[in-house]
């Protein structure tokens, strides 16, 4: 069985500068493809991608990346909507590269597809009362 | 079979009045007729909720021990500069205000994370707010600094009072050009990458009274939560503009002054917004009864969204350039269906202004009304209307010579 699953990786600063991508995807033929990578020396380094292959390897891929004290977390807790703050105008609508906004026909509402989030970021700044957030 | 203000509060008081949203009116009349549903029915309710820009607060903060005079020194309230033209102790905070350190747009897009509007969502919501002022001082008026905290359950008034709220209609924004550009009508991708509306179309006040025939100065309304009124007719007052055959305006047209005690108001209906490259501003909630007084102004009130039509403009070139240029008009039924055309592309379309918020606006004041604790006020004075022949005029710039 395959896998493929959207993921957030946090590098600490002493791995920042070792091949750890390289060696996933080389040891456990998994296929990979970067949505966003903030890696600068010295420093945390956060990246974004999407994981892909068989369920066997992608699971030993992931105990090979924790092992070497790689954070992970799922992708659709990184962008979240402070539903207070959302008032659904609909200003994201257009911003959003993957449509992850839809407007609900009946109430028109604007809601958020967590799952079509790639986190890249557009919304956060477009959006008037600022009620997008990233939390890496 | 003409109503009057009067018969209807009658009704209101004995909670009997019919009320309705300028949302539910359309499919009544469809199913009664006109002439039914106009005797059943005694109040509409319209509703918007949107960005605003002319929109400000004015406090009185009381006298201090000693007394200073904050009239021609100046005011900070959270870092934002506060207009001090006005007597000792009264100032006032603009929505587009910024702090004085705010980087601008010299990091391009600038974020505008706060300003003026978000002071006045603060003040709203009852949150401590750092007033720092400096004074000449004068005999009577001694002191020179002052630092404290106010908080609006402290201050004897504050009133929010807004020179141009509730445009009738507005413009459909676009970019024709190859790059992304950062405007009030929010980030509009190059192009015709996107288009940006802004107004709650049927539910609109102005477009439900399209003729100012009920709506006048004086008239009481929902604002920001809680009760205010029509001031004075808004700037940019434009009554004149195009029309559709029934008096539908198809560009701007009609604003309204409004004022309120910010004191009954919530943050819920005032929110401080930022727009990427352009400023701060405050984003309004108003909702207007329209008293059904005569088959021909319900009719005026079951306008629907196709029969509202919008300019789509460049705001690359045409808008900024002060240019006539409309690349053509499009309906709010099209525009919200999520895509228009124009110039034979398809044109994803967002809104700026939230429909979900003016429905429930509507909805509340509906309720306020049917309760029998909102009455209707008959307007004190008219709104300029076409007979005036006002017209929203451009600057006549005269250059100045040594």
């Amino acid at each position: 069985m395959t896998v493929a699953k959207r993921i957030v990786l946090h590098f600490p600063r002493r791995l920042v500068d070792r091949p750890i991508i390289c060696r996933l995807i080389k040891d456990y033929n998994l296929e990979f493809n970067i949505l966003k990578a903030v890696v600068t020396p010295q420093e945390e380094g956060v990246m974004v991608m999407e994981l892909s292959g068989e369920q066997d390897n992608y699971d030993k891929g992931i105990e090979f990346l924790t092992g070497n004290g790689v954070r992970i977390q799922a992708l659709g807790q990184d962008v979240i909507r402070n539903e207070e703050r959302c008032t659904h105008c609909g200003a994201c609508l257009t911003i959003c590269p993957t449509l992850a906004f839809e407007v609900d026909p009946t109430t028109r509402k604007v809601n958020f597809n967590e799952e079509r989030c790639v986190a890249c970021g557009l919304c956060i700044k477009a959006c008037p009362p600022r009620a997008m957030e990233v939390h890496f | 079979m003409a109503k009057t203000i009067k018969e209807i509060n009658e009704k209101i008081k004995e909670g009997k009045a019919v009320v309705v949203t300028a949302e539910e009116i359309i499919d009544l009349v469809k199913e009664k007729g006109v002439k039914k549903a106009a005797q059943e029915v005694d109040v509409v309710t319209t509703g918007t909720f949107g960005p605003m820009c002319s929109s400000a607060a004015y406090i009185n903060i009381g006298h201090s021990k000693p007394r200073i005079k904050l009239g021609g020194g100046r005011a900070y309230l959270n870092d934002v500069p506060a207009y001090t033209g006005l007597a000792a102790v009264d100032i006032l905070i603009g929505a587009n205000a910024l702090p004085d350190d705010d980087p601008r747009n010299r990091i391009y897009p600038g974020e505008f994370n706060y300003g003026g509007g978000h002071v006045i969502e603060g003040l709203v919501a009852g949150k401590d707010i750092r007033l720092v002022a400096t004074a000449y001082g004068t005999d009577c008026y001694p002191r020179k600094k002052l630092e404290t905290w106010i908080n609006i359950k402290g201050l004897n008034e504050a009133v929010l009072f807004n020179p141009r709220n509730a445009y009738q209609n507005y413009n459909v924004a676009v970019n024709l050009s190859d790059k992304t550009i950062y405007t009030y009508m929010g980030v509009l991708k190059p192009e015709l990458g996107n288009a940006n509306y802004c107004s709650a179309g049927q539910l609109s006040p102005l477009l439900n009274d399209p003729y100012y025939k009920t709506i006048g100065i004086g008239t009481k309304i929902f604002l920001g939560g809680g009760i205010g009124f029509v001031a004075w007719q808004g700037t940019q007052h434009d009554p004149t503009v195009l029309r559709s055959e029934k008096g539908v305006p198809r560009r701007g047209g009609g604003t309204l002054a409004v004022i309120g005690d910010l004191k009954q108001m919530a943050p819920r209906w005032l929110v401080g917004a930022s727009m990427l490259g352009y400023g701060c501003t405050l984003t309004v909630g108003i909702g207007v009864p329209i008293p059904i007084l005569s088959e021909e102004i319900l009719k005026y009130a079951t306008v629907t969204d196709d029969e509202i039509l919008a300019a789509v403009i460049d705001y690359a070139n045409a808008y900024p350039n002060m240019k006539p240029d409309i690349i053509t008009e499009v309906s709010y039924a099209q525009l919200k269906s999520g895509r228009i055309v124009v110039r034979g592309n398809e044109v994803p379309t967002a809104s700026l202004s939230s429909y979900p918020r003016a429905v429930e606006i509507a909805k509340i004041l509906k309720e306020w009304i049917a309760s029998g604790k909102f009455q209707l006020t008959e307007p004190v004075a008219p709104l300029p209307g076409v007979e005036s022949g006002v017209t929203f005029k451009p600057l006549k710039e005269r250059p100045i010579e040594d």
